[in-house]
C-alpha cells in the first residue's frame, strides 16, 4: 500500500489508472464472450476414394452419429435425404460439418476432408433422394458477368443479412449471417441454391443460374475494392468507425488538452510563494 | 450622483461639478435606453481602489536553463517537421493523380496525412516553446465592471434624441407608417414559406399501386414468376409491380417479400387469434410488405427455420408463418399481407391492394389500424 500511497499524486498515475481500467474492461469482455481459438476437431479420414461404398462409409464414421445411419435424421439433426451433393459440398467443404456441439449457428472449422472425400460423400447422400448437384466450375465462372445486376441482386436479397459489404451480420437467437470475405465462388453458388441453415432458398427457378453468376461477381467484386484510410474497420460501417472515431480522435485530443494544461512540476510553487 | 449611482462611485476627483450637471438634464427616460439609475455592478468596486497594480518583473530567463536549451531543439525540429509536411503536401498535392478511384484514396491519405503533421508538429512545437522555455509565473488580471460610465451614457442618449429628432420619425407619420407597412409583409414571408412542407398526403399514405391483376416481378432482373417457380419450402425474393422498376416513390410502398412455406407451416388465422389470411396465398406462397410497420426500414432479414422476419433497424421481428405478427420489437403492428394470386399463364399477380396501409403508422391511421390482422 506504502508504493501506491507514494506515488499516486505522480503525473502519471492519472493515465495508468485509466490504462489498467481499459485493460480490465478489454479482458473481461474478452474473457466473457471470446470463444477461444477453435480446437482442430480431426477426424482421420480413413480412405480415399470416390466410390459411392467409400462415400458410405465416411458418412458412417462422421455423420451417422447425429444424422442416422441411412440418413434419415434423428432428434439431433435433421433427414439428409434429398438435401442434394450442392448442400453436403458446402457444409462439410467450409467446416460446418462435421459439427462439433449442437448450437442455434454452426461456426466453420477447418475443413476436415479432402475434396475427394467430401465429394465422395456428396455422391453418397445424392444417391439417397436426388437434390440440387454441385455446380461445375464454369457454373461459377463470373466471366463476363452483369455486376449492375448482381449488385441489385445483391442489396435486395442478400444484404440485409450479409451486410452491404458481404462482411455478415447478427440474426436472432444467436444465430447469425456469415461473412462472404472467404467464401468460394461455389460455396456462394451452393448456399444459394441450398439454404443452408436459416438462410432461404435461392433456387435456379427464381434466381436463374446466370443471375447467381452477377451475384457472385459482385460479391467478389467488392471484396478487392480498396479500403479508404487503409483499413477496413471490418468493414460493418459507422459502428466501427464511429469507435475508432471517438476514442481514438477525441481520445488524442483529450491527450494534447491534458498536455497543454498540466502544471509543470517543481516550478511553480517557487514562484507562486515569491 | 449618489442618488443614481447607488453601486458605484467616481474616483474622488472625476467626477466634476460641470458633468454632474449636464448629466442631471438628460431625460430619465428614453426609448431604447436602460434607465441610467437601474445600471450598477455587483462586482467589486475596482475603481474606487485606483491604484493600478504595479506590473510584474517577469524572469529574465528559463527556470531551468540546461532544459530550455534542449527544449530549444525539440521545438526546432517540430517547425523543420512541420515545414517538411507542409511541402509534402504541396508535392502530393501537385504530383498525385486522382483520375481513379485507388487514386483518389491515395492522394486524400497523402494530402490528410500531410497536413495533420505539419499542423501537429507547429501545435507541438508551441506547446513545447511555452512550456519549457517560457518562464513560469501566475500573471492576474482584475476584472472591471462592464458598464459604461454616466458619462458616456448620457452622451448616448443625447446623441440617439438628437438623431431621432432629425430623422423626423416622430414628425412625419407617412414615412412611419409606411415603413412599418412594409415591415410586416417582410416579416410574415417566412411563415407563408412553411406552406412548402405540405400538402399533405391525403389518402396516398393508404393506398399503393398494387392492383387486381397486376403482375409481380422480381426486383432487379423485373422477370415475373409462376407459382410453379417455388418448389422449395424456404424461398425468399423480392418481388415489385411490373412496370414501375424506376419509379422509386412507388417501390418505397409497394415492395414485398414472397416466401413459400411447406403445406401445413402456414397459420390461418382464428377468431381471436390472427394470423395468415389463407384466401390470399397461392400454394403456401405468402406476400408481405417489405416496409416495416415501425419506420420503413426493409425487412428482409428472413430466417426460414424460425419463420422469423427480422427488421435490420430496430430488430422489430415477425413471424412469417403467422400473418407477419409481431413478435419482437418496436413494430405496432403486422406487415401487411398482400392478396395474390396467378393468371391464366400461372404467373404470379395481385388481387387486390393491401387492404390496410403499408409502412410506418400514422396519425390519421386511428386505432382500427393497429388492431392487428390485415383485415
Amino acid at each position: 500500500m506504502s508504493w501506491i500511497t507514494a506515488r499516486r499524486r505522480r503525473t502519471a498515475a492519472g493515465y495508468a489508472v485509466v490504462l489498467l481500467g481499459l485493460i480490465a474492461i478489454g479482458a473481461g469482455y474478452a474473457a466473457l464472450t471470446g470463444q477461444g481459438s477453435p480446437a482442430s476437431a480431426a477426424t482421420p479420414g480413413t480412405v480415399s476414394s470416390r466410390t459411392l461404398a467409400e462415400g458410405r462409409e465416411l458418412f458412417a464414421v462422421t455423420c451417422a452419429s447425429c444424422h442416422g445411419m441411412d440418413a434419415q435424421g434423428t432428434s439431433l439433426a435433421p433427414s439428409l435425404i434429398g438435401v442434394g451433393a450442392a448442400a453436403v459440398d458446402f457444409q462439410v467443404s467450409t467446416g460446418r460439418m462435421p459439427a462439433k456441439d449442437i448450437g442455434p449457428e454452426m461456426p466453420q472449422k477447418p475443413v476436415t476432408f479432402t475434396t475427394q472425400q467430401i465429394h465422395s460423400i456428396a455422391a453418397y447422400i445424392a444417391s439417397l433422394g436426388g437434390g440440387p448437384e454441385i455446380p461445375s466450375a464454369a457454373q461459377v465462372s463470373t466471366s463476363g458477368a452483369n455486376l449492375a445486376l448482381g449488385q441489385s441482386l445483391f442489396i435486395t436479397d442478400c444484404a440485409q443479412c450479409h451486410n452491404f459489404d458481404g462482411a455478415g451480420g447478427a440474426l436472432t437467437y444467436g444465430k447469425y449471417a456469415p461473412p462472404l470475405t472467404h467464401a468460394t465462388n461455389t460455396q456462394i453458388y451452393e448456399a444459394m441454391l441450398t439454404g443452408p441453415e436459416a438462410m432461404p432458398v435461392f433456387s435456379d427457378t427464381t434466381i436463374t443460374p446466370a443471375q447467381k453468376r452477377d451475384i457472385i461477381a459482385y460479391i467478389t467484386k467488392i471484396r478487392a475494392e480498396p479500403n479508404p484510410g487503409g483499413f477496413s474497420l471490418g468493414r460493418i460501417g459507422p459502428v466501427t468507425e464511429g469507435i475508432v472515431g471517438f476514442l481514438g480522435g477525441i481520445g488524442v485530443l483529450i491527450f494534447f488538452a491534458m498536455w497543454i494544461t498540466m502544471k509543470r512540476r517543481g516550478t511553480h510553487d517557487e514562484t507562486a510563494e515569491s | 450622483m449618489s442618488e443614481t449611482e447607488p453601486g458605484h462611485q467616481l474616483p474622488p476627483g472625476e467626477a466634476g461639478e460641470a458633468e454632474e450637471h449636464e448629466y442631471t438634464r438628460v431625460p430619465h427616460r428614453v426609448i431604447g435606453t436602460p434607465p441610467p439609475a437601474e445600471a450598477h455592478t455587483l462586482l467589486p468596486d475596482t475603481q474606487a481602489s485606483a491604484e493600478p497594480p504595479a506590473p510584474r518583473e517577469l524572469p529574465a530567463g528559463p527556470d531551468n536553463p540546461a532544459k530550455a536549451k534542449t527544449a530549444e531543439k525539440v521545438v526546432a525540429a517540430c517547425f523543420v517537421l512541420s515545414m517538411l509536411a507542409s511541402i509534402g503536401f504541396i508535392a502530393a498535392y501537385v504530383g498525385l493523380e486522382v483520375h481513379s478511384v485507388d487514386a483518389v484514396l491515395r492522394s486524400n491519405l497523402a494530402l490528410g496525412l500531410s497536413m495533420g503533421i505539419a499542423f501537429m508538429a507547429m501545435g507541438v512545437g508551441f506547446t513545447v516553446w511555452v512550456r519549457s522555455i517560457m518562464p513560469d509565473v501566475e500573471q492576474v488580471e482584475e476584472r472591471h465592471p462592464l458598464a459604461s460610465t454616466p458619462q458616456e451614457r448620457a452622451a448616448f442618449s443625447k446623441t440617439f434624441i438628437q438623431g431621432a429628432e432629425a430623422s423626423g420619425f416622430i414628425k412625419r407619420p407617412l414615412l412611419r407608417r409606411t415603413l412599418i407597412a412594409a415591415s410586416v409583409p417582410l416579416a410574415v414571408a417566412p411563415i407563408v414559406l412553411l406552406r412548402d412542407m405540405g400538402p399533405l398526403p391525403g389518402t396516398s399514405l393508404r393506398n399503393t399501386v398494387w392492383r387486381k391483376g397486376l403482375r409481380m416481378v422480381v426486383y432487379g432482373p423485373n422477370t415475373p414468376l409462376r407459382a410453379a417457380d417455388f418448389s422449395t419450402p424456404g424461398q425468399m425474393i423480392t418481388m415489385i409491380p411490373e412496370g414501375y422498376a424506376e419509379n422509386q416513390n412507388v417501390l418505397a410502398k409497394a415492395t414485398v417479400i414472397i416466401i413459400k412455406f411447406a403445406p401445413g407451416e402456414l397459420i390461418p388465422g382464428r377468431p381471436g387469434s390472427p394470423g395468415t389470411v389463407m384466401n390470399w396465398t397461392v400454394d403456401n406462397i405468402v406476400a408481405y410488405s417489405k416496409i416495416c410497420t415501425h419506420v420503413g426500414c426493409p425487412v428482409a432479414l428472413y430466417e426460414q427455420t424460425t419463420h422469423h422476419i427480422l427488421c435490420p433497424c430496430h430488430q422489430s421481428t415477425f413471424n412469417a408463418a403467422q400473418g407477419a405478427q409481431v413478435l419482437f420489437g418496436p413494430a405496432p403492428r403486422p406487415l401487411p399481407q398482400l392478396p395474390i394470386g396467378t393468371d391464366a399463364e400461372g404467373f404470379l399477380i395481385a388481387t387486390s391492394d393491401f387492404h390496410v396501409p403499408v409502412g410506418p403508422s400514422f396519425w390519421e391511421l386511428g386505432a382500427s389500424g393497429f388492431r392487428g390482422g390485415n383485415e
